[in-house]
């Protein structure tokens, strides 16, 4: 039993928040009452623990996990990989990152997505994978296209992968979007621009890593996530009371 | 100039949008990828406890349901035991206590099949009553929403409950309690989730 202390409190200002009227699907969805600020207790400390019986080796190669044999998807070929850090800069090891994303051509493999662009029959859009024991995970996938979507009437996404990841804890949780450097339609974007500051939005951005390249083969870009951190004191009180 | 901290910022969060599923529920999505996907049962053959329902629909501030939402639950098992290494006890075999549900999209009807968790000891040796705690993601949700269900037929220890008795407004604290009925011999909890409005549910931040 390793008791660790709690959870550093989100800052709230860093994140979007709820109500943007600049994208405008939040408008109706966003709570408008204060959060309720809760100490953390047994149920924010624990979460759901993953292991390797849950997923299969290439569920983080989406150049694969979906092909035809002997067939690969349309695109761009890039590795994305990186590090899953604590605010305290500690890797953050075994932990599962989900992504998703559209094809090259900027389409989903979704029911709902009616876009022009063409299904790639090649390319599901989804994969996961552990971090190592150093907190390090990778993806071999290929780079989404710019897609249009309901919001003004001339909206594009920037080329983004979606991110889930779950950390230690249900206090960690966290999904997000990256996007990719030198996207002239990032500074543009609706979604983007929820983040109110302009170096929490460079965090969301993936950089250009020649040294992880596969020369002749596939490009790579790296991305950081980075969870709560949490203090390395003891609760003041014994979790289990008494 | 005076020294800088050297912590980390934690990422910021972006909205799942409205095709979560193909990542999180790629069945729902409309295809078939994975040998498992993850979160679909949440306690397991072996659990013990009262086997329940829990159904709601999560309504947006027009009084519309939102169709494109994904919650993820967590829970303790019947004896108030989280499926982690930092709870002490055990649980059974098989329980996880975490689940991953999506909307209905024709009528953004949710529901899992779970067991009653029981009490859990909170903070300064505060019994925390039953409950399932909820986070919940959708286009248009900048960030994910938690809250918590507890159980209306456990009023004696929701009145204890330190959760409960820290939202001040006493009005709103019926937001958090899920309704008991039964249908066909099955348990089933009513839990309806408003994101804005007069009688908004209560959300925390954790
Ligand atoms: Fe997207």
């Amino acid at each position: 039993m390793n008791h660790k202390g709690e959870y550093y409190q989100r800052d709230r200002e860093w994140h979007p928040p709820a109500f943007d009227k600049g994208y405008k699907t939040s408008v109706t969805r966003s709570p408008q009452y204060a959060l309720i600020s809760l100490e953390n207790s047994p149920s924010e400390i624990t979460g759901p623990v993953f292991g390797h019986n849950d997923i299969d080796p290439l569920d983080n190669d989406l150049i694969s996990n979906y092909a035809q044999p002997g067939e690969s998807p349309i695109g761009e070929r890039i590795i994305v990989h990186g590090r899953v850090l604590d605010e305290n800069a500690r890797p953050v090891p075994n932990t599962l990152v989900e992504i998703w994303q559209a094809n090259a051509g900027g389409r989903y493999r979704h029911k709902k997505d009616t876009y022009l662009a063409p299904i790639d029959p090649n390319f599901g859009g989804c994969g996961r994978t552990l971090t190592d024991e150093n907190g390090y995970y990778y993806f071999r996938t290929v780079k989404p296209g710019a897609y249009p979507w309901r919001n003004y009437i001339n909206s594009w996404r920037p080329a983004h992968i979606h991110v889930s990841v779950f950390g230690a804890s249900f206090a960690q949780r966290l999904i997000t979007q990256l996007y990719f450097e030198g996207d002239p339609l990032i500074p543009r974007c609706p979604i983007v621009n929820t983040i109110p500051d302009p170096d929490a939005i460079q965090q969301l951005v993936a950089k250009l890593d020649l040294n992880a390249t596969i020369p002749l083969d596939t490009i790579a870009y790296k991305f950081d996530i980075v969870l709560r951190g949490r203090r390395s004191t003891l609760f003041e009180n014994r979790l289990e009371g008494n | 100039m005076e020294q800088k901290l050297d912590y980390l910022k934690e990422t910021p969060s972006q909205t799942a949008g409205p095709y979560v599923h193909i990542g999180l529920a790629p069945g729902a999505a409309g295809f078939d990828i994975y040998r498992q996907e993850l979160g679909w049962d949440i306690a397991g053959p072996n659990a013990k406890g009262e086997r329940i329902r829990v159904e709601g629909i999560v309504i947006d501030g027009t009084g519309s349901p939102v169709k494109d939402v994904l919650l993820e639950a967590w829970q303790a098992n019947s004896q108030g035991i989280y499926a982690h290494p930092e709870h002490d006890g055990e649980v059974e075999e098989g329980f996880r206590g975490w689940g991953r549900v999506i909307t209905d999209f024709d009528t953004g009807e949710w529901g899992f099949d779970t067991v009653k968790p029981g009490p859990v000891m909170g903070r300064n040796g505060q019994m925390m009553a039953p409950h399932i705690n909820l986070w919940i993601v959708a286009r248009g949700i900048n960030i994910g929403l938690n809250t918590r269900i507890y159980f209306d037929d456990e009023a004696e220890a929701n009145a204890a409950d330190p959760v409960i008795n820290g939202v001040e407004w006493e009005r709103r604290r019926q937001t958090l309690i899920a309704r008991r009925t039964e249908r066909d011999g099955q348990v089933v909890y009513r839990f309806d989730i408003r994101l804005q409005g007069g009688d908004e549910t209560v959300f925390f931040d954790i």
